[in-house]
């Protein structure tokens, strides 16, 4: 409340703005490599924020996110490469892509809402799947996703004349594609958090959190639980689609592998790592499994081959194993999340009679 | 005709091993009204253990039943002991927990029971040994092996034996009497908790001659065979009306004959070039005997989640199931 507190709040503020920006060029001296971990852990980031709102304000759980994160990187790759020879502006096709996105969440929702939270997961889970092989069988008889091969050569991103694709000079500091991205994604997410800060404090938020606290009596106070908890999974698929864009024209290719029913479980435990609900604390999730599986690729591999002087156990292994146990390990000791909220907390506290 | 035929014995087969797969859902279910997103992987390890166990022995002189037979011996127990193990670590501790966290630590021992089987079994899809000769018999223009036989016979004992035990004993009694209301039954003298591992550890051996059998049928096996074999299976928990016994045994079939018949006839329902003339550019395409298939079957998947989401949407309590599904 004093002045001398927001005072120092705007320090800290400042600090860490100054650390992210200059993040890149600290992390392009360990090797181009970190810098496109980061750009990953902030796509992570975004979808975890995205999932947060289906499964942490409005509490239902959601195992076929990925696939909005793959129809956004396919609307994006078919808009903007040789593949129909179309080569639109990013600008224009990530808000289509997050629209289309938006009409599946729509689509999938519209029937499944009415539905119990373990049949919804079900559901959606068979959804995930129906995406992945409806991209994998596309090819045929018009091929339009290219089937398995996926699809390459998907355009960078140019902002002016300024293409994301290569290294530029600015005022005498190199800089490279990657790290445009990372600025890019960094200014998106800022606008992400923003976005969730506010719908988390708004009547709509509430109304999201009332239904996750009890369907039934927020039914009884006025809300219309379909339409409300529709809005949640249309907002959801919307994030997942920008990411889906974004992740499209950082990586130029794209392929149904990377859009695989794991993929919706490692976001599924960055958002229960962080706590459900808990914007700050999803956010630490995800930068907390993207950036410590990294860390362990580089650590584990060399110390086992000093060790055994072969490979044991893959890193690959050691990444997935993490994310069960994490999701194994946060239900069953901390379920309202490492930082908890105190509402949260309440509502996952053991001791409450059961429903 | 014979395709017809053909795909009724097919779709016969598979669906009474998603019958078996999906009585260990409705049974859990039944119980505790929450899905055990882990079965597809007992399911895994139990064809996996069978693999190995198979095998170990397939070079020595046994006859191949007393080889088979000695895989299904270890991968019953093994798989019942991962049974009592998934319900004590992701089920047992949140019994009292809102429905959404025992969820969520299925899903992470999935995952984790995936990654153990792929450091075990390797990452690559393993050869069933073909240790049965195969023997084919001509059925009215379609043709049924000696092992699709063996299948249904299997599959549908072990159900009649399912259903003798939970009708006629004291511990399916008891099992019934926690289903309608675990509270009562523990005053009655129920040891409830007891009663939900042995659900768990039922569903589990049923598995792992699923699991035997879904091996032996496809002459492979996977780490990551159980989640589709998972999904399809619970579908037909659901088609069939979830927590009922027989339900699941008739969702099961109808679910493979769907799958089977439905896979048979999509190439020919949605070859473009049957509905005549629909633009220029299908007519050169079709000219030259050529046909434009919209869907093929490699859509065979798809069939048992447009099965679960129509039944989900129209009658939620499934084809048998007399409650109405709780919607709050």
């Amino acid at each position: 409340m004093s002045s001398r507190f927001s005072y120092r709040k705007y320090i800290g503020v400042t600090l860490v703005a100054l650390a992210l920006l200059a993040l890149p060029f600290a992390l392009s001296a360990a090797g181009t490599a970190w810098v496109r971990i980061a750009n990953l852990a902030i796509l992570f980031v975004f979808l975890s924020l995205g999932l947060n709102i289906v499964v942490g304000f409005a509490g239902l759980l959601d195992l076929g996110y990925v696939a909005f994160y793959g129809v956004g990187a396919y609307v994006y790759a078919l808009l903007a490469s040789p593949h129909f020879g179309l080569h639109l502006p990013f600008w224009v096709i990530l808000p289509i892509g997050a629209s289309v996105a938006a009409i599946f969440g729509v689509l999938l929702g519209t029937p499944t809402l009415k539905l119990r939270g373990d049949y919804l997961a079900i559901v959606t889970l068979g959804f995930g799947e129906i995406v992945r092989i409806f991209l994998n069988n596309l090819s045929q008889p018009i091929n339009i996703t290219n089937g398995p091969q996926g699809i390459a050569q998907i355009d960078p991103i140019r902002v002016g004349g300024i293409s994301f694709g290569q290294t530029d000079l600015f005022f005498g500091l190199s800089v490279s594609g990657p790290m445009k991205h990372y600025y890019l994604l960094l200014l998106l997410l800022l606008l992400v958090i923003v976005v969730n800060l506010r719908l988390q404090n708004s009547r709509i938020g509430r109304a999201w959190e009332a239904i996750r606290e009890d369907e039934v009596a927020a039914r009884a106070i006025g809300i219309d639980t379909t339409r409300v908890k529709l809005l949640a999974f249309a907002m959801g698929a919307t994030f997942g689609g920008v990411a889906g864009g974004m992740f499209s024209s950082i990586q130029g290719f794209i392929s149904p592998e990377s859009f695989v029913l794991t993929e919706s479980v490692m976001i599924l435990a960055m958002v229960v790592l962080g706590g459900m609900g808990n914007i700050w604390g999803v956010i630490v999730g995800a930068l907390l499994l993207s950036f410590v599986p990294e860390l362990l690729r580089y650590t584990v591999v060399p110390l086992q081959l000093a060790l055994f002087d072969k490979m044991l156990v893959e890193p690959e292994v050691i990444r997935m194993l993490l994310f069960g146990m994490a999701l194994v390990l946060m239900m069953r000791f901390r379920p309202a999340g490492l930082w908890p909220l105190g509402a949260r907390q309440r509502e996952f506290s053991i001791d409450k009679a059961a429903k | 005709m014979d395709v017809f035929l053909q795909q009724v014995v097919n779709g016969l087969t598979l669906g009474s091993l998603y019958a078996v797969v999906a009585l260990g859902y409705t049974m859990v279910y039944g119980i505790i009204q929450l899905i055990n997103f882990a079965h597809g992987e007992v399911v895994m390890f139990g064809a996996m253990i069978s693999l190995s166990v198979i095998s170990a022995a397939a070079g020595s002189n046994l006859p191949p039943l007393a080889i088979i037979l000695a895989g299904v011996l270890v991968a019953i127990p093994a798989c019942m002991a991962l049974g009592y193990f998934l319900e004590r670590i992701a089920y047992r501790p949140l019994r009292r927990a809102p429905r959404l966290a025992p969820l969520i630590t299925a899903i992470g021992m999935s995952i984790v029971l995936q990654q153990v089987a792929m450091m075990l079994w390797s990452r690559n899809i393993l050869a069933f040994p073909q240790i049965l000769p195969m023997v084919v018999y001509e059925l009215a223009g379609a043709s049924i092996s000696a092992l699709q036989i063996a299948i249904i016979g299997i599959c549908f004992a072990m159900m009649a034996g399912l259903a003798l035990l939970i009708y006629r004993t004291r511990l399916g009694a008891a099992m019934r009497a926690t289903a309608e209301n675990p509270e009562i039954a523990r005053l009655m003298g129920v040891d409830v908790d007891r009663v939900i591992a042995a659900t768990f550890v039922i569903g589990a051996g049923l598995a792992a001659v699923a699991g035997l059998m879904v091996g032996l049928y496809y002459g492979l096996a996977h780490y990551m065979m159980g989640a589709t074999l998972g999904m399809k299976a619970f579908s037909a928990a659901v088609l069939g009306g979830i927590g009922n016994i027989p339900g699941a045994m008739v969702g099961g079939l109808l679910l493979g004959l769907v799958e089977a018949l439905g896979a048979g006839y999509i190439g020919d329902l949605t070859d473009l070039c049957q509905y005549g003339t629909l633009s220029a550019m299908l007519e050169t395409r079709c000219a030259d005997g050529g046909n434009v298939v919209l869907f093929g079957s490699n859509y065979q998947d798809v069939f048992a989640f447009v099965v679960l989401i129509l039944v989900l949407v129209f009658r939620p309590s499934g084809l048998l199931g007399e409650r109405v599904a709780d919607r709050a």
